[in-house]
Order: C-alpha cells, then sequence, then structure tokens
C-alpha cells in the first residue's frame, strides 16, 4: 500500500506540478477540490493508473470524489486490483 | 401543474448555493451599439452610465463598423431575414459557399465549412472525424468548448500541462499505439492572453505522425503580419490540419464559426458534424457582413495595426503603472491579482471610475490565479487607454499592490 501511495504521489507531482509551483503534496492534499487537478486533465491520471496497475477504471467509479487524495485513489485501485 | 412548489425549491436552492459560493452572474445591459464607449445599466435598473469598454471580443473594432452595417443590410435585402432550414436541406445560399471560399483563402486551407457558432464547431468536429481507435491530446488550458467536443467523441483523450512541449513529446510517445493521433489546442489561450509555440508544436506533430486542430477564435483577423492568425506569427501556414474560429470576435462580432482544414476531414465534418446537421444556418445579414470583414481586412493591416500599437501601448503603460501583467504581445492582458474577492472588488470600483472591466475566478481560471482581463480593440483611442490605465494605478493604489510581485500580492490578500 506505501509503495502505491508512493508511485501515485510521484506521478502526480510530475503530472501536474510545474518546477515553479509552491504546492506541497501528500497523501492526504487535495487534487480536485483544490484545483491542481481539474476534471479535464483528471482523465491523464486515469490513463496512467489502468496502464501502471493493470485495471480498468469504470468511468462511474473514476469520479472526483474518488481521485481527490492518493489516499482515495489508492482505495479505488486496490478495489480493482486482480479483478 | 409539473412544475410544483417542491421542484421550485430544488432549483432556487440550487442559484441560491451559486451565490453563496460568490459565483453568481450579475446582469448588465449594454443600451449601445457595441463600441469602445458604450451606455450600461448596472446594476439592473441603474442609471445608464457611459463608459469605456475593456472586456469586449471586439479586437478590430468591426462590430459597429459602418461598412459591415451596410453589407449587412443589402445581405438582408438581397438574401432575406433567415434560412428557416439547416445547411444541408434548404439552408445553404450562394453567399454561404463565398464566405466558406473566401476564409479558406484567408486562412490558407483546402476547404472550410460554415457553423452556426465556433461553439458548434468545437462540438461537432471531433466526433466527425475520429473514432474509438484515436486519440486527442490536448493542452490543459484550452477553450471550454473544445473540451465539451472532446467529450462527446468516442476517440481516447489526454492532456499536456499548458504550453509545455516536452509533456506533449512525452504523451505522443505514449500514444503511439493508437490509429491516428491529434493534438488540440487554442492559438491565443483566452484567459491568459498567451500564444502556444505552434512551430515547435507542429515540428512535434511531424515527427509523432500527429495532426494538429488550432482553435483560434481569438487570434483570426490580427495575429500575424497580415492577421490570418497563430499560424501566419510562427510561419507554420499549410500545416495545420484543423483550424476552428469564429466570426464573433475579431472577424466581425455577430456571430458564426467554422471548421477549416484538409478537405477530407471537412467533408466528414458535412456529412456527420451533428451541430451542423441539426442547427440553422447563419442568417444571411450576418453572412453577407462577414464577408465584408474578410475582404476588409484582406486589403488592409490598417486596423490589425493599430491594435498592434494599442496592446503594446497599453502593455508599457499598465506595467509602468506598478501592476502584474501576464501574457505576450496579445491583445488580451490579464492584470494579476491572485485573490479572487480582489479581483471582484477591483473590477466594480474601475467600473465606478467609467472602465468597464470583469474580475475573473476559480472556476473559470485555475484557483488562486484570480484577475482581471483586459481586451484591447483597434476602436480604442490613445486617450481611452490613458484613462484605462490612470483608474488602474488609482484603485491599485487604494489597494496597495502597485510594484508588488505575484508573492507580495498573495502576501497580502491571500490566494
Amino acid at each position: 500500500m506505501e509503495e502505491m501511495k508512493g508511485i501515485i504521489l510521484e506521478y502526480v507531482v510530475e503530472e501536474y506540478l510545474d518546477e515553479d509551483d509552491d504546492d506541497e503534496v501528500g497523501f492526504d492534499s487535495p487534487l480536485i477540490s483544490s484545483g491542481i487537478v481539474d476534471s479535464f486533465s483528471m482523465v491523464s491520471l486515469k490513463v496512467f493508473l489502468e496502464k501502471k496497475f493493470k485495471i480498468k477504471l469504470p468511468d462511474d467509479e473514476a469520479t472526483p470524489e474518488a481521485f481527490d487524495t492518493v489516499d482515495s485513489i489508492c482505495v479505488l485501485v486496490n478495489k480493482h486490483l486482480g479483478k | 401543474m409539473a412544475y410544483s412548489d417542491k421542484n421550485r425549491e430544488i432549483f432556487a436552492g440550487e442559484i441560491e448555493e451559486i451565490k453563496q459560493k460568490g459565483l453568481f452572474k450579475e446582469k448588465r445591459f449594454i443600451c449601445s451599439p457595441q463600441d469602445a464607449e458604450i451606455e450600461v445599466e448596472y446594476p439592473e435598473g441603474a442609471p445608464r452610465a457611459k463608459v469605456l469598454n475593456f472586456c469586449a471580443n471586439n479586437y478590430l473594432g468591426m462590430s459597429s463598423h459602418p461598412e459591415v452595417i451596410k453589407a449587412a443590410h443589402e445581405g438582408l435585402d438581397a438574401r432575406g431575414y433567415g434560412m428557416s432550414s439547416v445547411r444541408f436541406i434548404c439552408g445553404t445560399q450562394d453567399i454561404h459557399r463565398e464566405l466558406q471560399d473566401k476564409m479558406s483563402a484567408f486562412l490558407g486551407t483546402e476547404a472550410t465549412l460554415l457553423f452556426p457558432s465556433c461553439m458548434d464547431a468545437n462540438a461537432g468536429v471531433f466526433e466527425a472525424v475520429l473514432g474509438a481507435d484515436d486519440v486527442i491530446i490536448a493542452d490543459r488550458l484550452i477553450h471550454a468548448s473544445l473540451v465539451d467536443g472532446i467529450r462527446l467523441c468516442s476517440a481516447h483523450y489526454d492532456t499536456f500541462k499548458h504550453m509545455n512541449m516536452k509533456h506533449l513529446e512525452k504523451k505522443l510517445e505514449l500514444h503511439q499505439d493508437k490509429r491516428t493521433r491529434l493534438i488540440v489546442t487554442d492559438g491565443v489561450f483566452s484567459m491568459d492572453g498567451d500564444l502556444i509555440q505552434l512551430d515547435e508544436l507542429c515540428a512535434l506533430a511531424e515527427k509523432y505522425d500527429a495532426m494538429v486542430l488550432l482553435d483560434d477564435s481569438h487570434a483570426s483577423g490580427f495575429i500575424g503580419k497580415t492577421g490570418r492568425g497563430t499560424h501566419e506569427h510562427f510561419d507554420v501556414m499549410g500545416k495545420i490540419d484543423l483550424i476552428t474560429t469564429t466570426f464573433g470576435k475579431g472577424l466581425g462580432g455577430a456571430s458564426g464559426g467554422c471548421v477549416s482544414g484538409r478537405a477530407e476531414l471537412i467533408e466528414l465534418c458535412r456529412q456527420k458534424a451533428r451541430p451542423y446537421l441539426f442547427s440553422n444556418s447563419m442568417a444571411p445579414s450576418i453572412v453577407a457582413g462577414s464577408i465584408k470583414v474578410i475582404d476588409l481586412i484582406s486589403k488592409s493591416t490598417e486596423r490589425r495595426d493599430k491594435l498592434e500599437l494599442n496592446t503594446k501601448y497599453f502593455r508599457e503603460q499598465i506595467t509602468a503603472a506598478g501592476l502584474l501583467v501576464g501574457g505576450q504581445d496579445t491583445p488580451i492582458v490579464p492584470v494579476m491579482l491572485y485573490n479572487a474577492k480582489l479581483a471582484n472588488d477591483m473590477a466594480r470600483e474601475m467600473y465606478a471610475e467609467g472602465i468597464y472591466v470583469i474580475g475573473f475566478f476559480f472556476p473559470v481560471v485555475p484557483a488562486g490565479a484570480a484577475r482581471i482581463r483586459v481586451q484591447l480593440s483597434a476602436a480604442h483611442e490613445t486617450a481611452h487607454i490613458d484613462k484605462a490605465v490612470a483608474a488602474f494605478k488609482k484603485i491599485g493604489e487604494k489597494y496597495g499592490i502597485l510594484g508588488l510581485d505575484k508573492k507580495g500580492i498573495i502576501a497580502k490578500y491571500g490566494m
């Protein structure tokens, strides 16, 4: 679980923050509701999760709420691992 | 009655929620033709006030140009009020074909198709051209109408960091397994006034076998040395596969839009794009007015040259006054304030000074990036610009932000 959190956090920082961004992002930092990730660019995160963890996330589960923190994303990914 | 008290309460509650969040859009009524100087009733019911307009997309000052008005009158007399039809049934006149041909010549493309608006063009183009085996790779700050169009299409989509070519390249590499790739970008971004590096983007498109769609709504008519758009500015005319643009901004200001580009892609739009198939044609008077605009700006660059000078002058003066502005060399000049309340309060006080500008904040722009967006026009005279700068200086001084950088403003007002 901790390893998965680290992988996702690293991706979020690289994918969504610019080098000069002052934002500090942790496992429980809000991503969508804070505006770091918007509902349009959220798709990049979904594509990454599906490729990295070899899962398929249904659109009705890949919601802004489920994607709002690294912690909540891990819960979603774990649910679909091994399916 | 289906609209019960309970239903009324539900929707009234939703409106109240919008108000509570500070996102409620107030009514403003313009009681004169669109121009640099307008008469405005704001708030609703207040006496009319004469103000200088710095928030219209009237880049070339064509909205009330006498020759355009005359041409629209002639179009109304010669071809009637409306078509009462969509394009493909009995809604295409000879003047629709004429405007399409003129746009192809103006933009340097193979073919053009008119739509009721550029919003409609963007809503229809993706679904008409792409399918489930393709991928769209879009800049993260593209216009909302492109986002909607992309979501209506069955193609995969992905995004790249705003104007970040390294990130785009990474995404192009990632999606080499798809049938086709389409890079989507604005030419000039409407909230930031920055220009995509279209030459670099086209080089990447060639390297990774990707097509390019450019929404040039905030560029057509004035960006580039003869105003053809962002592709002229970056010397990549002929390399853009699809251009969408509007007749509602620089190219007249009324309404209507188009998709222009490769012949096969335009033909697919004509066959399949739903807003083209299911919405009425552009009205004849607007088509005739738009033809006149293209004729005028094809003959002379006087208006885009004046807009360029006005832009340069405003950017120099506002920076010298101590305000912080974003963007580059375009007539969209965001005065950066970061804090939403500050942007709103300052815009209201600018109006009291006779300058009509609007504050923008989340979700229209990213959180913590609130600003007042200023838009220059060829209809502005130097005295108009001087008055706007003086008002910004006065209000900026009152709020103690003159000379402050981003960190300074945020330290004072928060994000």
